[in-house]
């Protein structure tokens, strides 16, 4: 049997026998081939010894559940470590932070509380997958939307909580920003609700975030100082339709107007869908379209542009700006999609066109225009999300196709935080190429372009291959630590990351001698004095743990 | 538009490879796999489903061209043990986790194998 650090086998046999008659015995897992279910299927660990790893896993079906459980684990101090549904692939997945914690697997609370239509909301348990509350919406024939990331079985909580994003409109993708209320079972076994929860017989915890006095919802997000068992996320109104349109430029420099009117137009709610970046004529694909270009292929190229492409420096030369132009091929093609009345669509695209028209030679198109609702498979024509349709169609990332015959283990997501200019796209392109050149990250091939997915800034994502070769997976860890060294020179730091590199990113954060740091651990103590739970996450240690790491 | 024609030939490829969902068929199916097809249709049908859209179904069409795994679509496949199913839901492969037992439990597993086996002839 495992046993977790610094508990001694009588005292976690102890406290297991607890956890038996607290939620019954077969859902406390003790055996190799059961905690085995637990590693991280993308652990850039993968068979080594530093793989984080469970030494038990208990899974309640109720928060009276979890409550007993927090209490046991306190008089035993046992580490403790809650996922929702577990499938946080890319970024930890369902091992813990600190390597022979106790799993405390959230998948069995999976009850859809609530789904309110007049005031558009859900309240959640935390094993509610995406597809969950979509099939119920759809069963009962409610008209809102939820706003899903790629992975439809994540859990709605557990993504909003590790503060992951979607692709319906501004108000809905930031999944954090779109929740209102929490219920939580404190380190002590104590339960909270946060906002109008706080109230008893509450009646708008959902319709109002704040409540009165400090909110402190931010603090259960990528941290360790509660287990989230409730939460309430705003729903978006189904709309009546749903266009999208391109906006194609011809040249190297018009990235930068290209950006700045996208900023204008998206920041005055002139377009609210997610808007999505590509180059024709680089040969990058626009995040939302990564799917079709796994299933069909990418587009054909001439081989002079393929040619031209090599040439390049951070994407620019002037014979493939000329060649573009010979050969109508767009530099960059900004993807715009606007859900609503198709009279207030229509003339919101031409308000639209009207500013971006600035830039000279800006070409327009209407690609999409979908009447909605559509049913689940004929979203399937489209990127789902953007539709609101969960799928799991993105892993196709990695996976074996005929362009891509040696499939990868997995993949563990670099994902700085740039300002969103078309200056810092060239930036970011001339600082990490050059880094992943001379660490021999295969990161790059002419140019990347971000993600758009907050409102006020861009990710720039860098899917960094897992192998099934140790020595491999080694030199990506290394290099992948100096990429966040690097970046956090340059002022930009990770919006997210995997476990093993919690430490590095929190590193980075270390204005005035690490204050943001040293006040998570200020926290840490006065919230969970004993440090039985999520030791490690997002670098957050409780004291007895410190000094050791 | 070559966005326009990506999308025309990607639904071209989905109905070429019968797009509908296999529960359309479900009369056929003798009773005791529908708990079985249940556990599939939860699980396994956003990835294996038929056709490219699905990322399980293109990796086995790639990776088993011709012959009876041609589809790719593992609830046709004639050649798939029971001990087969279960070792890849309990392990994982390539970009496929493993499923934890509060996701498939021991007795949905075994539902789920019988019914994927259900063409095998066991020997």
């Amino acid at each position: 049997m495992r046993v977790p650090p610094n508990v001694s086998a009588a005292a976690y046999a102890q406290a297991l026998a607890e956890f038996a008659q607290a939620i019954g015995g077969e859902w406390v897992f003790t055996s190799d081939a059961d905690l085995d279910l637990y590693r991280d299927a993308f652990s850039p660990f993968l068979n080594e010894p530093e793989e984080r790893i469970a030494s038990g896993a208990l899974a309640p079906l109720s928060t009276e559940q979890v409550q007993q459980i927090v209490r046991i684990a306190n008089k035993y101090r046992i580490p403790l470590y809650p996922i929702s549904t577990g499938r946080n692939l890319g970024y930890g997945g369902s091992a813990p932070a600190y390597s022979g914690s106790v799993v405390l697997d959230l998948k069995r609370m999976n009850r859809i509380l609530e789904v309110n239509e007049q005031h558009a909301f859900a309240l959640v348990e935390p094993g509610v997958s995406y597809f969950d509350l979509y099939h119920h919406i759809q069963e009962h024939k409610l008209k809102v939307w939820i706003d899903c990331p790629d992975p439809g079985w994540g859990s709605v909580m557990g993504n909003a909580l590790d503060r992951g994003g979607g692709y319906t409109t501004a108000n809905y993708r930031n999944h954090f920003d779109s929740h209102c209320g929490m219920e939580i079972v404190l380190p002590n076994g104590e339960l909270l609700r946060t906002g109008m929860g706080a109230i008893p017989n509450a009646q708008t915890w959902q319709q109002y975030k704040s409540g009165c006095g400090p909110w402190i919802d931010g603090i259960f997000s990528q941290s360790n100082y509660g287990i989230v068992t409730k939460m309430g996320f705003w729903l978006m109104p189904q709309p009546e339709a749903y266009q999208r349109c391109t906006v194609s430029v011809p040249r190297y420099k018009d990235l930068l107007p290209l950006v700045e009117i996208l900023n204008f137009v998206e920041n005055s709610r002139i377009t609210s869908g997610f808007p999505d970046l590509e180059s024709p004529l680089l040969g990058y694909p626009p995040v939302g379209q990564i799917q079709l270009w796994n299933e069909t292929g990418p587009p054909k190229m001439s081989a002079e542009q393929l040619n031209l492409m090599k040439g390049t420096k951070l994407g620019y030369s002037p014979q493939i700006e000329a060649y573009g132009t010979r050969a109508g091929i767009p530099y960059w093609r900004l993807w715009l999609s606007f859900h609503g009345p198709e009279e207030v669509i229509q003339a919101q695209w031409r308000a639209a066109q009207r500013h971006f028209a600035r830039i000279d030679g800006a070409k327009f198109a209407v690609v999409d225009q979908v009447k909605l609702p559509v049913a689940a498979q004929q979203a399937t024509q489209y990127h789902e999300p953007e539709l609101g349709v969960p799928s799991l169609r993105a892993f196709s990332i990695g996976a074996r196709t005929p362009w891509n015959p040696t499939p990868s283990k997995g993949h563990m997501w670099f994902s700085p935080i740039i300002p969103r200019s078309g200056e810092a796209i060239i930036e970011a392109n001339r600082v990490f190429s050059e880094a992943a050149k001379s660490l021999g990250m295969p990161l790059f091939t002419t140019f990347t372009l971000p993600a758009c997915f907050w409102e006020r800034a861009f990710i720039f994502i860098l899917a960094t291959p897992v192998t099934e070769d140790p020595k491999t997976n080694m030199h990506y860890r290394e290099g992948f630590k100096k990429l966040i060294e690097i970046g956090g020179q340059h002022g930009w730091g990770e919006y997210r990351t995997a476990p093993v590199f919690q430490h590095a990113v929190m590193d980075v954060y270390s204005f005035n001698n690490h204050a943001l740091q040293r006040f998570h651990a200020t926290l840490k103590d006065a919230i969970d004095p004993n440090g039985i739970l999520s030791a490690g996450r997002y670098d957050i240690w409780p004291r007895h743990l410190r000094e050791k790491t | 538009m070559r966005a326009r024609r990506i999308i025309g030939s990607l639904a071209a490829g989905v109905l070429l490879l019968g797009g509908a969902p296999l529960a359309v068929g479900a009369d056929t199916l003798a009773p005791r796999y529908a708990p079985g097809r249940a556990v599939y249709e939860k699980w396994c049908a956003p990835c294996h489903d038929p056709g490219i859209i699905h990322p399980g179904t293109h990796a086995l069409m790639t990776k088993y061209p011709g012959g009876s795994r041609a589809s790719g679509a593992i609830t046709a496949w004639t050649d798939l043990p029971v001990s087969y199913v279960t070792f890849m839901v309990r392990h994982g492969i390539s970009v496929m986790p493993q499923f934890r037992k509060t996701e498939i439990s021991d007795e949905e597993l075994a539902s789920l194998a019988a019914y994927l086996a259900r063409n095998t002839p066991t020997r």
